[in-house]
């Protein structure tokens, strides 16, 4: 028997395709954001708000992952004016840096300032795989729970905002916002808090305020 | 089921490291897998054992070392450990902390036979 040191990274073929995708995200000066959330979070909702929000100082493209082959969320992308593609991720629970690698040549990246790739409905995986997007944001919402980010801490490591979506039902909920916010202070100190409603549209000026300054910051960068 | 992708990765690292070294079986894997890696042994065992058939890795044993999650607390300066769930450091309550262990996840090394 002889034992050989190897000493590689295990997502390092995972991680090398994330940094190719960055690659070609900055070629095109596109800047990239991962969405994470647990299904039923409103990540869809979201993004559309989101779309109104920030379409007139942004040129917005969105690769929708998905488990299934249901067009559902993209068609919603695609009648609200953008430019969409659909990631079928044929059952696995995260989007991976293959499978954004695949989808990026389907769009017109030189026409796209902000990209948002909705990232499968999960709290555990989408944690383990870098996609080479520049920034991670975490849609939560307040049915889910306020100790969440205590649970759950991968996906709320290295995040830079966190939406917490569905503040219309904070009347109806015992939701502590302190202690939910704390938890992802831990380990994220300088995270950008955005509480919102879909419903009500409370926080999404502050929320595309925040991504056109992100995406301004980039294009000087 | 994210450890279906992650152990063709440990697959393919390891068939490829055992080649060079000329084995003509991998006999053992030693794996680093920090408590932060949201990885169940249980279920690398269970794909390993599938994708393994026909590869010179066939019925490797698989070792795993869990490194415990260290957190250093940025206000006062002590490490601490969680088990199950995410805590406020317990020597002052701060909650800015960096993770300084507990997200090792590589493989270290293989036995072979050559």
């Amino acid at each position: 028997m002889t034992s050989v040191t190897v000493v590689e990274q295990i997502m390092s073929a995972n991680d090398s395709l994330a940094a190719q995708n960055r690659a070609l995200l900055e070629a095109s000066g596109v800047l990239g954001v991962n969405m994470m959330a647990s299904p039923g979070a409103g990540k869809t909702s979201v993004i559309l708000r989101t779309i109104e929000a920030v379409a007139s100082s942004l040129r917005l493209g969105v690769v929708e992952g998905d488990t299934a082959a249901v067009t559902i969320d993209a068609d919603k992308v695609i009648s609200a004016g953008m430019p969409a593609v659909q990631i079928n991720t044929g059952g696995q629970c995260h989007l991976d840096a293959v499978m954004l690698g695949n989808a990026l040549p389907q769009l017109s990246l030189s026409d796209i300032d902000l990209l948002i790739v909705e990232n499968v409905g999960n709290l555990i995986c989408p944690a383990s795989f870098t996609l080479g997007t520049h920034f991670n944001v975490v849609i939560a919402s307040v049915p889910e729970g306020d100790d969440k980010p205590y649970k759950y801490p991968n996906i709320y490591r290295g995040i830079d905002a966190l939406i917490l979506n569905k503040t219309d039902l904070l009347p109806y909920i015992d939701f502590d916002i302190d202690y939910f916010k704390r938890g992802i202070e831990i380990l994220n100190p300088d995270f950008h808090f955005f509480p919102m409603s879909c419903k009500t549209g409370e926080g999404i000026p502050e929320w595309a305020n925040w991504l056109k300054e992100r995406a301004a910051a980039y294009q000087n960068r | 089921m994210h450890e279906l992708p992650i152990t063709e990765n440990i697959l393919e690292i390891a068939v490829r490291h055992g080649q060079q070294a000329n084995a003509v079986r991998v006999k053992d894997l030693y794996l680093v897998i920090g408590q932060l890696s949201s990885i169940v042994d249980d279920s690398i065992q269970f794909y390993w054992d599938i994708i393994s058939k026909n590869t010179i890795c066939e019925g490797a044993q698989l070792h795993f070392e869990r490194i415990a999650a260290q957190l250093l607390c940025l206000d006062c300066g002590q490490t601490y450990g969680f088990e199950h769930e995410l805590i406020a450091c317990p020597h002052c309550d701060g909650s800015r902390v960096k993770v300084i262990a507990g997200e090792e996840f590589q493989l270290q090394s293989i036995e072979i036979e050559t």
